[in-house]
């Protein structure tokens, strides 16, 4: 494979083409925050914490290292002030729009913020629209049951019509992805309920202890185009 | 009740792949003057495309509604030329004198008010439109006058 | 219309229709542009259409409805042809006088010409009106001569002769080569070299690539690309013909805004002209090249203006941007290789092409070539669309062009560059206008909207205004915009009713150096310019609502009262009907009052009063 060689903060190394920044630097031992990026999914550059500095002095700018490719020769700074700049001013915009979301309060801490200068429209609001659920229901589950819905003012992630979905499979991948925690997840009593949708769970054959919703196994059934019966066992009994 | 025959008038007139979703909504919102749910859902399953897509779709554009608008369109033009000439007050007068506020659709459904960023005509701000008709050079004494042209 | 097979046949139709016209018959060219349209121009073609028919002349004088005539403040305007006879301000009831006293007897209708509003000297030839003098009109020279809805108009000008010689005489490369030697620069904002654009385009391996034509217009108080694509629609597809050619792309897109339904129709009643005279299609004049054009329509949202977003719109999905590389040049519409460009940077193809490079280089500054449209509204006079060699300063263009600042108000602001443009303030008013210098004052060219304002404009208002618009407009996808459009809007409320703090003039810089560096696309990049410029060039406002909580120019109407001078008020009452919480009272036929207490600052008696007896503070 043909490789691009390209200087991180002063050290030249030499990556595989395609990579991207965030890779590159990844490669080299250097720790940049990301909140929207998940190495499974296809990134969008939403969260913005992962910026870096590209280019030469005084014609430098940022840029998100999620997506941007290396290119030969590429100058990057992970830390620069100006880069400290935008990840503190940004985190402290997400610690005004999610006060009591743990992550960000953690990863503000560490830049030395520890209360929001701006104000907090929502005290209980969790979701920082990472779109982490929306990609992982479309890209891995392979239903889209959420999406984002709205701009700016009102953005937020939503089944249709704010309704119970019927394209949901109650996996609750949605929820374990989530940075934040927002996603209300219950299971209790034999039954997980997800977005306001409530799921009996299968019980296995052998013994007896739930394994998934009905909908989530007839999806497994239809990915393999294994009969449905064959999920009635759960993984330990199989 | 779904009225299958006028949504199928729509339908058939787009072959049916993804890219066709946003002008066949731009056709139910002229045509039904919102978006109603059991028309998206055909809609989404016409075009094989997930029923979030239409519904961040539908969502995310100014022009669609998922609410029933009223039979005239009203739009003050808030753009920064209309702004600046009093656009804001306008709007008010407008506002107070169907009873509603931006947004809405009066009770007896006759009137949508809505503002809009620039109608492009911004050399006789400010500017309202009624429907397809331009009204410029607005003042809040013109107002009561062409509510009257469109009221029964 | 016969269907065009070759390059002879359209050689031969163009001679016989251009036979058929007499240069000197009479002409009655009436404006239905964007500023004429809401003024009636409809109905004053209609009285033309009548007292022409009444007065036999029907078949003698020609009547056509044009685009935009360029000085819409004195809309309705008409035009007489051959004589440039210019006309304003035209009503129904003025047309039964053109008519006889012009059309039939040769002579001026003093009344309807141009009058100086200082010297009262007056202009009865379009030449002569000042407006127009100074002006180099490239894109909208045809707009006030030619019907839009004709394709015959268009062709009697010399239209489709350039596509005729690129898809004949030229290579791809020689195509490039001459756009990029004419350094047009896009018109759609950025200014990025067109020519370079299609090249990297070209070389990008690819069997499918696309043009599209950036329609969407969303600058509020911008409306030259709305005038070009309703008033010359042909000279836009011809654009895209040619540029299609250049980078080996079959298929064309032109993306408008819904808000503009007659430039709908007019690009979609040409485009299927166009295809049925055989000059889009497949084997266009038996060149072997395909290309065809198709409309889509925005759906209202500005964001879409950006390219990424239109693309994903035309697409069919929610217009979010997507983190560039890669380029649309690269990786575009369906994945493909495309080129979009601007409706003005379009439009200036052809004539490129058919001029030559260098003479369209020879025109502008040493950076910035060529004309610019811009729509000249706000404070200013002669509010309209003037086309201006690049470099033309801005006092010219307001107050030789735009005759200056209305009711002998000061001027105090332009804004350029649409809602993240900045507020440029008096001391710049010699700069000359190109990419270059507007970027070094803190603004940009945007795709040309020229906001005029004079001292009763609030310019926290203007900065609060601008962020509103844009908090509303934008996708939401990425942090620093959305929370930061958020939060600045907070602050700028506050500020403006009154509860402003020392601290928030450095907080909201902060909000902004972070929005510039850090948001995904340009709408959050540059969201911050109106803040950053009237923060830098009016200061002291800022600083009169935080510590004073006085609005100077009278605007942001928390920090103002309403009160009724005795001695003026008339006790007409009005504004008792006005107020819409009953603030306003007194005694029968005598001086009213507003009680303070209940009253909430909306203005509306003070917009109703004939008498100037509201006092504001
Ligand atoms: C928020 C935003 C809105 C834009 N709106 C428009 C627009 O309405 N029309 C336009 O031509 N370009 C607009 N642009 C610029 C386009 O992204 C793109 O640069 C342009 O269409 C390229 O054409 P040009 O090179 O001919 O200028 C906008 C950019 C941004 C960031
Ligand atoms: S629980 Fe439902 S919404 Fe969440 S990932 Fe699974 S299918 Fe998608
Ligand atoms: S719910 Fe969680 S995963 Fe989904 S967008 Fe919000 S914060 Fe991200
Ligand atoms: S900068 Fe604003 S408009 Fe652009 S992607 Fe980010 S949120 Fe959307
Ligand atoms: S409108 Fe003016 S004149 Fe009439 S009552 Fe009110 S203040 Fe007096
Ligand atoms: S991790 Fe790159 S933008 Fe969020
Ligand atoms: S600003 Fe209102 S029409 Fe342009
Ligand atoms: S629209 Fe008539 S002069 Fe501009």
């Amino acid at each position: 494979m043909e490789e691009v060689g390209l200087l991180i903060n002063g050290i030249y190394l030499k990556v595989p083409q395609g990579y991207t920044l965030l890779q590159a630097a990844q490669q080299l031992g250097v720790d940049i925050p990301t909140l929207c990026y998940h190495p499974e999914l296809p990134s969008e550059g939403n969260c913005r914490l992962c910026v870096v500095e590209i280019g030469e002095h005084p014609r430098t700018r940022l840029v998100n290292s999620c997506t941007y490719p290396v290119e030969p020769g590429l100058n990057v700074q992970t830390h620069s002030e100006k880069v400290l700049q935008a990840r503190r001013i940004t985190l402290e915009l997400l610690l005004a729009r999610a006060p009591k979301a743990k992550l960000i309060q953690e990863l503000a801490a560490e830049m030395g913020i520890h209360e929001s200068r701006f104000k907090s429209e929502d005290p209980y609001e969790l979701c920082i629209l990472c779109g982490l659920c929306v990609r992982t229901c479309r890209e891995i589950v392979g239903v889209s049951a959420i999406s984002m819905a709205n701009r700016t003012p009102g953005k937020l992630v939503t089944t249709p019509f704010l309704e119970p979905s019927d394209a949901c499979i109650g996996c609750g991948s949605c929820a374990f992805v989530c940075p934040t925690e927002v996603i209300p997840y219950i299971e209790k009593d034999g039954k997980r309920i997800i977005w306001g949708r409530e799921f009996e769970l299968v019980r296995c054959n052998i013994c007896g202890n739930y394994i998934a919703p009905m909908a989530q196994l007839e999806h497994w059934a239809k990915l393999t185009g294994e009969p449905v019966e064959h999920y009635f066992v759960c993984r330990d009994c199989r | 009740m779904m009225d299958v025959e006028r949504l199928e008038t729509i339908l058939t007139q787009y072959e049916g792949y993804p890219q066709d979703l946003i002008p066949i909504l731009q056709d139910i919102q002229d045509q039904y003057h919102y978006l109603p749910k059991d028309e998206l859902k055909v809609v989404a399953q016409r075009l094989n495309v997930p029923l979030t897509k239409v519904y961040s779709v539908a969502t995310f554009y100014k022009m669609f509604s998922l609410v029933p608008k009223g039979r005239h369109e009203l739009r003050v033009c808030l753009g920064t030329t209309c702004h600046l000439k009093g656009g804001q007050r306008l709007l008010e007068s407008v506002s107070s004198h169907l009873g509603i506020e931006p947004g809405y659709t009066t009770a007896d459904m006759q009137f949508s008010l809505e503002t809009v960023g620039c109608l492009g005509s911004c050399a006789q701000a400010p500017v309202m439109m009624v429907d397809d008709k331009y009204y410029a050079r607005m003042t809040i004494d013109k107002v009561t006058k062409v509510l009257k042209l469109y009221k029964e | 219309m016969p269907k065009i097979e070759s390059v002879d046949h359209l050689t031969e139709y163009r001679r016989q229709i251009r036979a058929q016209r007499d240069p000197k018959q009479q002409q009655v060219l009436v404006c239905s542009g964007p500023g004429c349209l809401p003024l009636g121009s409809t109905e004053v073609a209609q009285a033309f259409q009548e007292e022409m028919q009444a007065k036999g002349l029907q078949g003698k004088v020609i009547l056509k409805s044009t685009g935009c005539h360029g000085l819409c403040a004195h809309g309705v305007r008409v035009l007489l042809r051959p004589q440039e006879i210019a006309y304003e301000k035209v009503t129904p009831e003025d047309v039964p006088e053109v008519v006889e006293t012009s059309l039939i007897g040769g002579k001026v209708v003093e009344r309807l010409v141009y009058q100086d509003p200082v010297s009262g000297q007056t202009a009865v030839h379009k030449s002569e009106v000042p407006f127009y003098q100074g002006q180099k009109p490239l894109v909208l020279r045809k707009l006030d001569e030619i019907d839009p809805e004709s394709l015959d108009d268009y062709l009697v000008v010399g239209g489709y002769r350039t596509m005729r010689k690129v898809l004949f005489k030229m290579s791809p490369e020689e195509v490039i080569d001459a756009v990029e030697r004419s350094g047009l620069r896009g018109r759609g904002g950025a200014g990025f070299l067109t020519g370079r654009k299609w090249r990297l385009c070209r070389q990008v391996p690819g069997e499918m690539k696309f043009v599209i034509c950036n329609g969407d217009e969303g600058d509020p108080g911008a409306f030259m690309d709305r005038a070009v694509m309703e008033g010359d629609p042909h000279a836009i597809i011809e654009g895209m013909i040619v540029g299609g050619y250049a980078i080996g792309a079959h298929q064309g897109y032109i993306y408008v805004r819904h808000e503009y339904p007659l430039a709908v129709k007019r690009l979609t009643q040409a485009v299927a002209q166009a295809r049925e005279f055989g000059l889009l299609g497949n084997n266009i004049l038996r060149s072997g090249f395909d290309f065809d054009i198709k409309i889509s329509q925005g759906s209202g949202a500005f964001v879409c203006g950006e390219e990424t977003a239109l693309i994903a719109s035309i697409e069919g999905n929610i217009g979010e941007p997507m983190p560039r590389p890669p380029y649309p040049a690269q990786k575009g519409l369906f994945g493909m290789p495309t080129v979009i460009n601007n409706v003005e940077t379009w439009a200036n193809v052809p004539e490129i092409i058919n001029m030559g490079a260098e003479w369209f280089a020879a025109l502008g500054t040493e950076k910035s070539k060529g004309t610019k449209v811009f729509s000249l509204v706000g404070a200013v006079n002669h509010t309209g669309l003037v086309e201006v060699p690049m470099g033309t300063t801005l006092r010219q263009i307001i107050f030789e062009l735009g005759g200056g600042i209305p009711g002998g108000r000061e001027f105090k602001a332009v804004q350029t560059g649409g809602p993240s443009g900045g507020c440029i303030p008096k001391q710049f008013l010699d700069l000359p206008v190109d990419y270059d210098s507007l970027q070094e004052v803190g603004s940009i060219m945007g795709s040309g909207g020229m906001i005029v304002m004079d001292t009763t404009s609030c310019m926290v208002d203007v900065a609060r205004y601008f962020i509103s618009f844009l908090f509303e407009e934008s996708c939401g996808k990425c942090t620093p915009c959305r929370e930061g459009l958020r939060q600045l809007l907070n602050i700028l409320n506050d500020i403006t009713s009154g509860e402003g703090k020392e601290e928030h003039i450095s907080l909201m810089e902060e909000i902004c150096t972070t929005m510039a560096s850090a948001s995904l696309c340009g709408l959050g990049q540059s969201a911050a310019n109106p803040v950053l410029t009237t923060l830098k060039y009016f200061r002291a406002e800022y600083e009169a609502h935080i510590r004073d909580k006085k609005c100077p120019a009278l605007v942001c109407r928390p920090l103002l009262t309403y009160t009724i001078d005795p001695e003026a008020c008339t006790a007409c009452l009005a504004c008792v009907r006005e107020c819409p919480v009953g603030a306003i009272s007194g005694p029968k036929k005598e001086a009213q009052r507003i009680d303070q207490d209940i009253c909430i600052k909306c203005g509306r008696c003070h917009d109703v009063c004939q008498f100037e007896a509201i006092k504001v503070e």
